[in-house]
């Protein structure tokens, strides 16, 4: 390809100049491909957040807006609902590397070669992630109301003599949400781990074993270092994820008991929604939640990059 | 209690006393024009950025890639004020137009091009194929996988979102399913045999599109994480 647009260039100079045009022409073309695709990222993400940060320094009622200086920013620093809902959403962060180490337990558990049934396994185990998200915080909730399914198993069991309130307690419903987000996820991030072991070459594994490594060595020697472009991708997917959470903690919970399960993203629907709408307050508060995802994606993409 | 007895009188409520058939109808029509314009725009636009890539466009593709950091909740506002000049509350193009060019999926299929024989694109051009028709005539019937794979995840969020619709669906016939179902488990004396049945009629669809297509779902899955 490249050879004959040489022997072109030394036979006849008109015909790379044409050539060129038609490259170039083509690069143009290009532009049209991608052009709504780049368009509808401007509109629908770039524009409004650039309208969001000047939202965020105005103030007043609706779309009765004037410039306040930085008034929104150091009402965060006041606004006890807010460290509630910045707290719970740390809370949740927390599930993420439990969730993932899980992930990764299953996975290599599921990539054993002599495994019987493998795809009924992997199946039934990213099944959760297919269900709507509504249709299951609707089940979760309904089984962790007082009379529900969980309390009655548990009661049936003999484990307790009355029902719990797992709904009305702080704690117990932060955890529920956990649960659910864990019952959700698991899967759906196994999935990718497999296919990432999936492309890893058994003779690593068989050298391994020769030199008398244990499995959980070759899992930490070979395959978490080998993984580590997917590993990295799921917890930035994760953690984008958690810092939005907004449909379990507004079904399952109401977001309460209190605020104890409000997250970032609940609260700055109630202030724009629920609540007088306070936009440029919700816009402030929003900046927090995006510069939280810059930010710790940053860190994940550099501790990525860092080859060993 | 026994399992099955009540399944008629539910659905007969779930169509008289809710907005079930509406909803149904909404999100079926957004699910739908969403995901075809969703798959043909990304698809475009990754197909563009690696066939006819250069500097600019790769750079252009960088920017992009920062839109994924952009949180909904923060975009939520602004595109609620400035649909609402445009008219687009509670209409199908409003609750659609934020999902139908994304970066992830643009990555997906430009990193899956890769793998597309550029030898392909230059016979089609010797045999005098137009450069969208090497698009559609070519590329397409060769990357199925690809397109199955964006379909999925187009078709999921477009017919699980639930803040996005809360914000732009308020109008009680412009609900979708989730809205309803969030609704009836919103009243004071919960209809848990309605609501279930919902449930389960709203995550249906998925289950059955990702057992269709799940031999995609994972291949290409895969493709876009090796690059």
């Amino acid at each position: 390809m490249l050879k004959k647009g040489g022997i072109h260039l030394n036979s006849s100079n008109k015909k790379s100049f044409t050539k060129r045009g038609l490259v170039s022409r083509r690069q143009s073309l290009g532009w049209l491909f991608v052009l709504l695709g780049v368009a509808l990222i401007a509109l629908t993400k770039f524009y409004p957040m650039i309208h969001a940060l000047i939202m965020s320094f105005e103030t007043g009622i609706g779309m009765d807006l004037k410039p306040a200086g930085i008034i929104n920013y150091k009402r965060l620093f006041q606004d006890d609902v807010f460290k509630t809902a910045l707290f719970n959403t740390v809370i949740y962060l927390i599930q993420i590397p439990i969730m993932l180490i899980l992930a990764l337990f299953l996975a290599s558990l599921l990539n054993d070669k002599e495994l019987k049934g493998k795809g009924l396994y992997r199946t039934m185990i990213f099944l959760p992630s297919v269900t709507a998200a509504l249709s299951y915080s609707t089940v979760f909730r309904a089984m962790f109301v007082k009379d529900g399914l969980i309390n009655s198993v548990l009661m049936d069991l003999g484990i307790i003599s009355s029902g719990i309130t797992w709904l009305e307690s702080p704690w117990l419903a932060r955890l529920v949400i956990v649960l659910a987000l864990t019952w959700r996820w698991t899967g759906y991030n196994m999935v990718f781990y497999l296919s990432g072991m999936q492309n890893i070459d058994d003779s690593l594994y068989e050298a391994a074993e020769l030199d008398g490594a244990s499995k959980s060595q070759q899992l930490r020697k070979i395959t978490m270092p080998l993984l580590k472009p997917i590993i990295v991708l799921t917890v930035i997917n994760s953690i984008n994820g958690t810092l939005q959470l907004f449909t379990e903690t507004d079904l399952i919970t109401s977001t309460g008991p209190g605020n104890a399960t409000l997250t970032l993203s609940n609260y700055i629907y109630k202030l724009s929604f629920e609540y007088v709408p306070q936009y440029g307050y919700a816009a402030a508060v929003s900046y927090v939640v995006f510069i939280m995802v810059a930010v710790l994606s940053m860190i994940q993409m550099k501790v990525g990059d860092t080859r060993d | 209690m026994v399992p099955g007895s009540a399944l008629p009188e539910n659905f007969r409520k779930l169509i008289n006393e809710t907005n079930f058939l509406s909803a149904l109808k909404n999100s079926i029509l957004v699910a739908f024009f969403g995901t075809i314009l969703s798959v043909l725009i990304n698809g475009l636009a990754g197909y563009g950025f690696e066939i006819y890539h250069s500097k600019a466009k790769d750079t252009t593709m960088s920017i992009l890639l920062l839109s994924m950091m952009v949180p909904g909740a923060a975009t939520m506002i602004p595109m609620y004020v400035l649909f609402a000049k445009l008219g687009l509350l509670n209409s199908v193009p409003g609750y659609i137009l934020p999902f139908l060019s994304s970066a992830f999926l643009i990555m997906l299929f430009r990193q899956n091009t890769r793998s597309f024989p550029y030898e392909i694109v230059e016979s089609a051009r010797v045999d005098g194929l137009s450069e969208l028709g090497i698009f559609f005539r070519m590329y397409f019937p060769t990357m199925k996988g690809v397109f199955a794979t964006g379909a999925i995840v187009s078709f999921m969020n477009l017919w699980n979102e639930y803040l996005w619709g809360l914000v732009v669906m308020q109008s009680q016939e412009s609900l979708t399913l989730p809205l309803v179902l969030a609704n009836l488990n919103q009243g004071y004396s919960i209809d848990y045999g309605l609501i279930m049945l919902l449930a389960t009629l709203t995550t249906l669809p998925l289950a059955v599109m990702f057992f269709a297509l799940q031999k995609y779902f994972t291949a290409g899955l895969t493709g876009s994480v090796k690059g």
